[in-house]
């Protein structure tokens, strides 16, 4: 029931939302439905609650299509962690004022619950429906709320992970006939046998898809830009949890439905990740805006991601589960500090900002632990997932970890550098103006604080809630 | 029975409370309460740390794993947070707490002029920097020494650069967290050959594996080198070294506490505590010795032509790091050990002292507008002398002992090493009495203004100087060498458990009596020859100009920050711009765009066709018929 | 008579048809050129009938063959009479409103 609580509650909640036409009950409406979702994940989790995980209806019978809903542990840390971002993008985002909130937030939610049905779908056709459903809210609110080139790279946004999506359409229907029981129910799907011609060919219609999402080098060029235009609370939901689409995806779908073609295009796909990690972070180092500066760092973490998950080996595999999280919860701590810095300065330029540590005091601490945990630095969760993850990399290969570890030493190049030019250094006319963070905006950072030093200190309950998927994909593998 | 060993977590977890009082509470507590509390903690710990060395002095003690809880247990890898207490980290907890605690006292008063919340903040860095160190020499396998790894780079970052608002002290700290960065990268590399060959990253169990191993094996030899790259990042070694110095724009008082009792000391522990992986590897061993004695050189001779009282100095724990890494490199764990423990007092002593001159000359660190300060600060000027004579290897004092253990041990390994050792230890006599000259002897040549202000520092800054220069005299008598009494060395006696099983595989050199005495006579003779030389000169006629000629070389330290801004900095800069510029914008994102523009291209042209005229309509409709009709009559046949 | 005669009389009205929709300006030439075509059509119709009813009926006395053509014809011919009125109806407007019947001035349907 909880699975598909995750759904209609924000889906319900945003569509009453667009009814609710005052400013700030349109944010508290939607703060409490966030939260209210953020609750029945919490009971779902603290009563380990397994019957709850999973939910089947029927929907499409004469397509051999049914509302089949599952929680394995890979989708309940996601689930999770949606759930979780959501209160805090809202309250984090409190002062910030959008033209039309009712449709604004009501979108906002719309995203969540295309985005948890993602997730949680464990049936071809809902997750074609899902993945869908999660772009167009998201479209809406970049083209609509954007910045100012906002047309022109939304639409490149949409024509590129559409184009993605059409691939894996095809895809997917090629796999529908190939099913004994004409059925898109996962299971089936995982049953079809298929040569390893067919597999090479659908991993890639699939990948295509998930590695413009995600996105892998050289499909990347979209985000940046994206990123940099869509309005902040925006920025949030598609860094910290549209791209864990890509990598969940690749998880559930295409690891163990094209397990010889994975293994037979590994080195390609791990060596693609590799050189996104460097050239991104050699790119990161490059940028003014801080907008752009976190886009390729997040370009970087991913692409580790992306290759320990086609390692083919435990570590590799727990240290990118545990990662999902960690990055979700880090680069959404980043854009947090990014809307503040912007709401107050009305800038993102680096060049243009500097000196905040004196008046602001409170967010540049804030700012160095997520930036540091940013860098992995150890006791932050996001050591816990790279050094199984360059751990996995090794065993794998000596010379990827090596040439992908050049990227621990540029990302903390490129951290330090934001964190001088940002918050060290004299004030200047811009910057003597500001002032700190008020109690709302350090509940929000602390949460994540919290999560980052909680996860970093003791992975467990993690590594324990994860373990089947990852035994689930090694298992496909041998 | 509950012995205090079971209470190990309490040495890391005070000055962890009092990282988060002074840091949570910075606003809220005024500057004495917060120097007391950063004070207590770590005298708290240091009294913990007491017990426990007091347990394991103990005739039989067997080291012992603490427990606490499971941190990582994926893949078959097991990596619980532990502490392992035996004879070399109860050893470093003392210099660790010991020294950091008088660090603390002094740093109360040192630092009186900053705003509270600054005092604070201040403190809480300074208490976590001894937890993160703490964390490092306690852990029972090398993930937990990791983080301490990493932690020391981070709290050196934010100590470096505590002075946020200076640029140049910015740039500093940076550069000291990516060298230790790129240091760290390899040790991690080296974390991962460990995990695939032991399956494990606990002390006991690779030790115990390792202990089975044939000597030479390539992939030790691999292991060791990738350690040994981590540790010249963290303990300033060619090629990264040049950190070191730059890292004290940050306060006196954290220059003292990177140089002498945390930080820096991390890479000669380390490999220390992997002795038996290096005894295993002598090419890495020789390669841990050529790197240390050529860093022992390169670092002397720059600090000759140095004229900042810190740079001096900051040069000259390069140059001692590379002689305890010499040490390590002959097999010398013991004496490297030592010379940590000798160099962690005398050196904190020298930066303290230098801290309270430049306290007196209001920030001023140019030795040469400084001079006759003997009369105005008579402990400082007595204690720095203690430090002078220690460091230059006066016996009795402290580095006497510890650098000739080393010294004689290179003899013996390699006669060469010995030279060159030798020619560097006259090299630091010289430059450290011409520091002392420069500064206390002669007359003052600062500014009327500073000299009116001249003053003794108080007490919270004499007391440590004191306790310091009393254990940099006395601190030698542990470590007696074998020639002047038998069974007199008491340090090698307790660490002997310890290194154990690297004494029994090495191959022992044994130097004659003889050959021992006309070793120590040489080189005490020359040390003392340099000293009076530099005293002689440097009193009379200081050095008040700009260096020429080859000393221009040295005083802008032989140009390697210029190399490396040249073959990294600026290729890597240049290489982002060009990536930037011509692959991401013009490459691939034209790629991209170039597909939709080429989409609106096509449209455009077929657009063409859309004229308007009925007629052309009805002209390509004809046409259009007319090839249907041909493609039906000739291809459909 | 042979088939062909009748065939290369069809194709040759039919392409003065079309020749003439192609040049002509004036919509009732045009008009009267589609007719063309129309017919053109319905002769070929007329004669493919006439020859299928003769073989088979050479074969079977009996047989039908063929007959159906010429209701075509016939469904042709209404529809083009449909045609012309409506399409005589809109020339007259057309010759209303701007007093020429030059399928030129239409020349607007790109706006």
């Amino acid at each position: 029931m909880t699975a598909l609580l995750l759904i209609l509650v924000p889906l319900i909640g945003g569509l009453v939302t667009f009814f609710v036409k005052q400013e700030s009950q349109a944010k508290l409406w939607s703060f409490v439905v966030s939260l209210v979702t953020l609750a029945a994940m919490s009971v779902n989790l603290l009563m380990h609650d397994e019957a709850g995980r999973s939910f089947t209806a029927e929907w499409l019978p004469m397509l051999g299509s049914s509302f089949a809903l599952q929680m394995d542990g890979a989708s309940t840390l996601l689930c999770f962690l949606t759930s979780l971002c959501y209160p805090i993008i809202f309250s984090s985002t409190w002062k910030s004022s959008y033209a039309s909130p009712n449709s604004f937030y009501g979108l906002m939610l719309l995203a969540q619950a295309g985005i948890t049905g993602v997730f949680l779908a464990a049936d071809g056709l809902l997750f074609y429906f899902f993945w869908e459903l999660a772009l167009i809210p998201v479209y809406f609110l970049c083209s609509k709320w954007g910045g100012e080139k906002r047309i022109a790279v939304t639409f490149k946004f949409f024509i590129y992970t559409f184009i993605g999506s059409l691939l894996m359409l095809v895809g997917l229907l090629y796999m529908y006939y190939q099913t004994a029981d004409a059925s898109f129910s996962m299971q089936s799907l995982y049953a079809v046998k298929l040569t390893g011609e067919q597999q090479s060919w659908l991993f890639w219609l699939f990948f295509v898809a998930f590695a413009v999402k995600m996105p892998v080098f050289p499909f990347h060029t979209w985000q940046p830009d994206t990123y940099e235009q869509s309005p902040t609370a925006v920025t949030m939901v598609l860094s910290a949890l549209m791209v864990k689409m890509g990598l969940f995806a690749v998880i559930r779908w295409l690891l163990p439905l094209f397990p010889d073609a994975a293994v037979q295009y590994d080195n390609i796909v791990i060596g693609l990740s590799v050189i996104g990690m460097i050239y991104a972070s050699i790119l990161a180092m490059q940028q003014d805006d801080i907008k752009r500066l976190i886009a390729y760092s997040s370009i970087a973490h991913i692409g580790l991601m992306s290759a320990a998950l086609f390692v083919n080996n435990e570590s590799g595999l727990q240290g990118a589960m545990i990662q999902l999280f960690s990055h979700g919860v880090n680069v959404l701590g980043m854009w947090i500090v990014i809307e503040l810095i912007e709401r107050r300065f009305g800038t993102r330029k680096m060049s243009e900002l500097g000196g905040l540590a004196q008046k602001a005091p409170g967010l540049t601490i804030l700012l160095v632990i997520v930036a540091l945990a940013n860098v992995a630095l150890p006791l932050t969760n996001a050591f816990i997932g790279e050094f199984l993850m360059f751990n996995g990399l090794f065993k794998f290969n000596i010379w990827y970890a090596a040439v992908g570890g050049l990227s621990v030493i540029l990302s903390a190049i490129y951290s330090l550098r934001m964190i001088q030019k940002v918050f060290y250094g004299n004030e200047n006319i811009l910057t003597a103006t500001g002032a700190d963070i008020n109690w709302v905006e350090k509940a929000s950072l602390a949460v994540i604080v919290v999560a980052i030093f909680v996860m970093g200190v003791y992975p467990k309950p993690v590594f324990e809630l994860t373990t089947d998927t990852v035994t689930l994909i090694l298992g496909v593998f041998k | 029975m509950k012995s205090i060993i079971d209470l190990v977590y309490l040495v890391p977890l005070f000055p962890l409370i009092g990282f988060l009082i002074n840091g949570l509470g910075r606003k809220n507590l005024s500057k004495s309460l917060s120097g007391i509390i950063g004070s207590g903690v770590i005298l708290a710990s240091f009294v913990v740390s007491l017990l426990i060395f007091n347990e394991t002095r103990a005739e039989g003690f067997i080291a012992t794993t603490v427990n606490l809880f499971e941190f990582i247990n994926v893949a078959g890898l097991n990596i619980p947070f532990a502490f392992q207490v035996d004879q070399l980290s109860a050893l470093f907890l003392l210099i660790i707490t010991g020294v950091g605690f008088l660090i603390h006292v002094y740093s109360t008063s040192y630092m009186h002029e900053e705003e509270p919340h600054h005092y604070a903040r201040y403190f809480s860095f300074l208490n976590l920097f001894v937890f993160s160190m703490l964390l490092l020499v306690l852990g029972a396998n090398y993930l937990i020494m990791f983080i301490g790894w990493e932690g020391v780079g981070l709290c050196s970052y934010l100590l470096i650069g505590y002075w946020f608002k200076n640029t140049e002290y910015g740039n500093a700290a940076r550069k000291a967290f990516v060298m230790n960065r790129i240091g760290d990268l390899g040790f991690l590399l080296g974390l991962f050959f460990i995990i695939q060959q032991f399956g494990s990253l606990t002390y006991t169990e690779v030790f115990s594996q390792a202990e089975g191993m044939f000597k030479g094996d390539a992939i030790i030899v691999v292991i060791t080198l990738l350690l040994f790259v981590g540790a010249t990042g963290k303990s300033a070694q060619i090629p990264l070294y040049t950190w070191l110095p730059d890292a004290m724009a940050g306060p006196t008082p954290v220059s003292a506490l990177i140089h002498a009792a945390t930080m820096v000391t991390a890479g000669i522990y380390m490999i220390a505590r992997s002795n038996i992986l290096y005894t295993l590897a002598p090419v890495s061993q020789t390669v841990v010795a050529v790197v240390g004695l050529a860093t022992a050189i390169l670092a002397a001779t720059i600090a000759l032509k140095q004229n900042d009282i810190k740079k001096v100095l900051a040069y000259s724990t390069v140059s001692q790091l590379g002689y305890m890494f010499l040490g390590l490199g002959v097999g010398a764990y013991t004496g490297a050990v030592f010379h940590v423990m000798t160099h962690a007092f005398f050196k904190a002593l020298l930066f303290l002292g230098a801290g309270s001159v430049i306290h007196a000359m209001h920030h001023e660190q140019d030795i040469r507008k400084m001079g006759g300060l003997a009369k105005k600060l008579p402990t400082t000027h007595w204690t720095f002398l203690a430090g002078c004579i220690a460091i230059a290897g006066i016996p009795p004092f402290s580095g006497f002992f510890s650098k000739d253990e080393i010294l004689v041990h290179a003899f013996a390994a390699n006669p060469v090493y010995y030279v060159i050792g030798l020619a560097g230890a006259l090299m630091t006599a010289f430059y450290m009495f011409r520091l002392y000259a420069m500064t206390f002897r002669g007359t003052f040549r600062g500014t009327h203004e500073q000299e009116h202000h001249l003053h003794e520092s108080p007490w919270q800054m004499t007391m440590p100087l004191i306790v310091l220069a009393v254990l940099a005299i006395v601190a030698g008598f542990v470590g007696i060498p074998e020639l002047f009494a038998a069974d007199a060395h008491k340090l090698e006696h307790y660490l002997a458990p310890v290194f154990k099983a690297s004494t029994e595989i090495a191959e022992t050199h044994h130097v004659e009596h003889s050959t021992e005495y006309i070793l120590l006579a040489v080189s005490i003779t020359l040390i003392v020859l340099s000293i009076l030389y530099a005293l002689n000169r440097f009193s009379k006629k200081p050095e008040t100009g700009e260096a020429e000629g080859f000393g221009k070389v040295l005083a802008n330290k032989w140009y390697v920050d210029e190399l490396y801004n040249s073959i990294v900095t600026k290729p890597l800069n240049g290489l982002g711009a060009f990536t930037n510029r011509f692959i991401e914008k013009s490459g691939i994102d034209g790629i991209v765009n170039g597909v939709g523009k080429s989409v609106q291209w096509g449209g455009r042209q077929l657009r063409l066709m859309q004229s308007g005229q009925v007629g052309s309509y009805v002209l390509w409709m004809v046409l259009g018929i007319l090839i249907l009709f041909v493609i039906t009559i000739t291809i459909l046949k | 008579m042979p088939i062909n005669y009748y065939i290369i009389l069809a194709v040759a009205l039919f392409s003065i048809g079309v020749a003439g929709v192609l040049t002509r300006r004036n919509a009732i030439i045009i008009f009267m050129c589609i007719e063309l075509m129309l017919n053109a059509v319905n002769l070929l119709l007329v004669a493919f009938s006439k020859m299928h009813y003769a073989n088979a009926v050479a074969i079977n006395p009996s047989a039908i063959a063929g007959t159906e053509a010429q209701l075509f014809v016939f469904f042709i011919m209404v529809v083009a009479a449909a045609e012309v009125s409506v399409g005589l109806a809109i020339i007259v407007m057309m010759y209303r409103n701007i007093h020429s019947v030059d399928v030129n001035f239409l020349n607007r349907l790109k706006h």
